[in-house]
């Protein structure tokens, strides 16, 4: 019983196999639009999951909590003893102050990041800077770098080493130098951090440790990690989201291509149902027919676009929606994401695409397939 | 939060299943009002070629909806980073009073379809259309819980608010807090061992009644049910609690994740065919009696229900395993 249902289906879609052969152009035509949606949905959603992945792995190596001290609202400097005030917080593993800032340079009209390494760039007179600056400065290891500091004094540094590729997209624009020279090309005196932060082991600890710090030093704001990931992964699904919306309306052209596709059948479509019925199909077999038809349709279109878009985004950047997705800077990092396939993002596009197709094609099947023989043959 | 990609998808498969249901509905309604076996005038001849239409539109719109199921749950899981609190889906169904109800309503409309999408199968083999009222009747019983459905659903996506701090599924799958989940976690998982086995063995011997001789469909339908319910009552009171080899952690999503192997997807995709297989069979056996059906019947009820027997077989199977390869020993405890 299974085995003949089987083998039914199997001589039906060699049926629809050979019939799609016959009218080439016509199905080439709507395959090549169904791929094109398909790929077009699917390089937004890969690309998007991708960058989010990214962005979560990257955090997942920064503490946990960043303490900044906020003074009429804005981000202030902050002294070192209140490193002594937090004192001994159950929980807290680590505690240290940071010193970072950005520094606007006019030859490229580019911001660097610069950070401080205590024990990576210890001579004071050199630095590390990220692949993103090189290039735009045109800079190699032992090459030198002028900065000029808030007073309008030089500093030369030589440059000691470039940070790794691997880590661009992070690293692009990053510039490490000692905390003696930060200090003085910036003024900023001893005692004093940018930040600190904090590390927590047990991540369900970390509320706790924020409370107690919020009363502790009421004039700061901690900053959590699990916030910023939060952020991170609805400002992207929204990202995605607003895109999915503006592609509605191809969509729409879509469905209603795939309609008239379907609907508009020529004279000898027409013919070949006639023959088909006069010889003894059902009316249920015609439509089971058109269903593998459209079915093997859709399949190929997913499975063409999918991998269509999945090396626009893995191999050649996904140059197409860049701009929108990821945002724009002078000193951009090149990189190339790591291929990430999620199910969840594999189902979305799977009822973005091929479910809309089929509602599209129900009718106008059922329509083809109640077909008198006579009619069509007279 | 109703630009989450995988909303907007879940979304959109219900209003494409509703107007569907809509669609087919109206046809509905013609059909009890003027449905004729016996007249040959137009009107019949047209509402006998539109059947088939109808039928197709409700088989898609079963299947998308069955898929939407699997995407809600998949999507409750993957959004829990989204939200302060959450770590499964547990916490992002909390996340507002709709979340839940939500889940129940489509898990109930699952079922009622199956058991159309059965009734249907059933009405094509007679060459009289003998069910087609009765059919259709269902369908329209169907088609409010569907918009109770669509209207929760949204309800629930539209109220997200990302500030609010959820309980996951550590406070409210715990035997110390109020409310049916914490009953249910609360459950002396002594007892309940013994009436999971003891139900397994009962369905499945009666299944193979069933399927066998043919006789006790009903009973089976009923057992199928009871057993539904008491298996997802166990693997929040025990089974869970092997797979996480914590005495404490009860949540029946956490073992949906990659961490636990996807062993959940192992127990609930059976278990929901099986459950739904039940069903149906009870429906069929029914029709027996009309004669243009008992062969049909007799020959579709004990083949849908060993393969009810083989899902559930399939998984009692998991959830033993999950509980024999588990390193949690509690057999002094309990």
């Amino acid at each position: 019983m299974m085995w003949l249902f089987l083998r039914k289906q199997k001589h039906l879609i060699d049926y629809t196999l050979s019939s799609l052969l016959r009218r080439m152009g016509k199905s080439l035509g709507l395959l090549a639009v169904y791929t094109l949606i398909v790929f077009m949905l699917a390089s937004v959603t890969l690309f998007t999951h991708a960058l989010r992945k990214e962005a979560g792995l990257m955090l997942q190596a920064s503490p946990e909590i960043i303490v900044q001290r906020m003074q009429a609202g804005r981000h202030a400097l902050i002294p070192a003893d209140y490193l002594q005030r937090i004192g001994r917080l159950r929980g807290v593993t680590q505690k240290e102050g940071r010193l970072w800032g950005y520094y606007y340079d006019p030859a490229v009209k580019a911001n660097y990041t610069i950070m401080t390494a205590g024990q990576v760039a210890a001579p004071l007179t050199e630095i590390i800077i990220g692949t993103g600056i090189a290039r735009a400065r045109g800079l190699a290891v032992g090459d030198y770098l002028t900065l000029r500091s808030q007073n309008g004094e030089a500093f030369s540094f030589e440059i000691a080493a470039l940070l790794d590729e691997k880590s661009e997209l992070v690293s692009a624009d990053l510039l490490l130098m000692s905390p003696q020279v930060f200090r003085r090309l910036f003024n900023v005196p001893e005692g004093f951090y940018t930040d600190l932060v904090l590390s927590v082991r047990n991540p369900r600890e970390v509320r706790k440790v924020v409370e107690k710090l919020t009363l502790l030093l009421p004039d700061t704001r901690p900053i959590l990690r699990e916030e910023v990931l939060r952020t991170y992964d609805s400002v992207f699904s929204w990202r995605q989201g607003i895109l999915f919306v503006l592609l509605t309306g191809s969509i729409l052209a879509f469905v209603s291509f795939a309609w008239d596709k379907a609907s508009g059948l020529s004279a000898e479509e027409r013919r070949e149902i006639g023959i088909l019925k006069a010889v003894g199909w059902e009316t249920a077999d015609v439509m089971r027919m058109k269903f593998w038809e459209g079915m093997i349709i859709s399949l190929s279109a997913f499975m063409i676009g999918y991998l269509a878009a999945y090396a626009h985004v893995f191999y050649a950047s996904a140059s197409l929606f860049e701009p929108v997705l990821k945002g724009w800077a002078v000193l951009y990092p090149q990189f190339r994401l790591t291929p990430f396939v999620d199910g969840l993002q594999l189902a979305t596009l799977l009822f973005f695409t091929v479910l809309p197709y089929i509602v599209a094609t129900i009718i106008p099947i059922w329509r083809t397939s109640i077909t008198d023989p006579d009619a069509v043959m007279r | 939060m109703l630009l989450n990609p995988a909303i907007m998808a879940l979304v959109l498969v219900l209003i494409v299943v509703c107007s569907m249901l809509m669609l087919a509905s109206g046809f509905a309604i013609q059909v009890l009002r003027h449905w004729d076996i016996e007249s040959g005038s137009e009107r019949q001849l047209g509402l006998e070629r539109r059947t088939y239409l109808i039928s197709t539109l409700l088989i898609w719109a079963f299947s998308f909806e069955l898929m939407s199921l699997l995407l809600f749950i998949y999507n409750a899981e993957s959004m829990s980073g989204q939200f302060v609190g959450a770590m499964c889906a547990t916490g992002v169904l909390n996340v507002n009073g709709w979340g839940w109800p939500t889940l129940f309503l489509k898990m109930a409309v699952f079922f009622s379809g199956a058991v159309w999408l059965a009734l249907n199968y059933l009405d094509n083999q007679g060459y009289d259309y003998p069910v087609v009222k009765q059919k259709y009747r269902l369908l329209l019983a169907i088609l409010p819980l569907l918009f109770a459905e669509f209207i929760l659903q949204l309800l629930y996506f539209t109220n997200m608010d990302p500030d609010v701090i959820t309980s996951c599924c550590g406070t409210l799958f715990s035997s110390q807090a109020e409310g049916v989940a914490a009953e249910v976690s609360g459950l002396p998982p002594r007892n309940m061992m013994l009436v999971f086995m003891l139900i397994g063995v009962i369905v499945i011997v009666n299944g193979l009644r069933v399927a066998l001789r043919g006789r006790g469909s009903w009973l089976f339908a009923l057992l199928g049910g009871t057993a539904f319910v008491v298996a997802l009552m166990s693997i929040v009171s025990f089974v869970s609690l092997y797979i996480y080899e914590h005495p404490h952690h009860h949540c029946p999503f956490c073992i949906l994740k990659s961490g636990h192997d996807y062993v959940g997807y192992i127990l609930y995709v059976p278990l929901f065919i099986a459950a739904a297989l039940a069903m149906s069979v009870g429906a069929l056996s029914s029709w027996r009696e009309k004669p243009s059906l008992t062969l049909t019947v007799n020959r579709v009820v004990p083949r849908l229900s060993s393969i009810a027997v083989i899902f559930f077989a399939l998984f009692y199977l998991a959830a033993g395993w999950s509980v024999w390869a588990s390193n949690l020993t509690m057999a002094e405890v309990w």
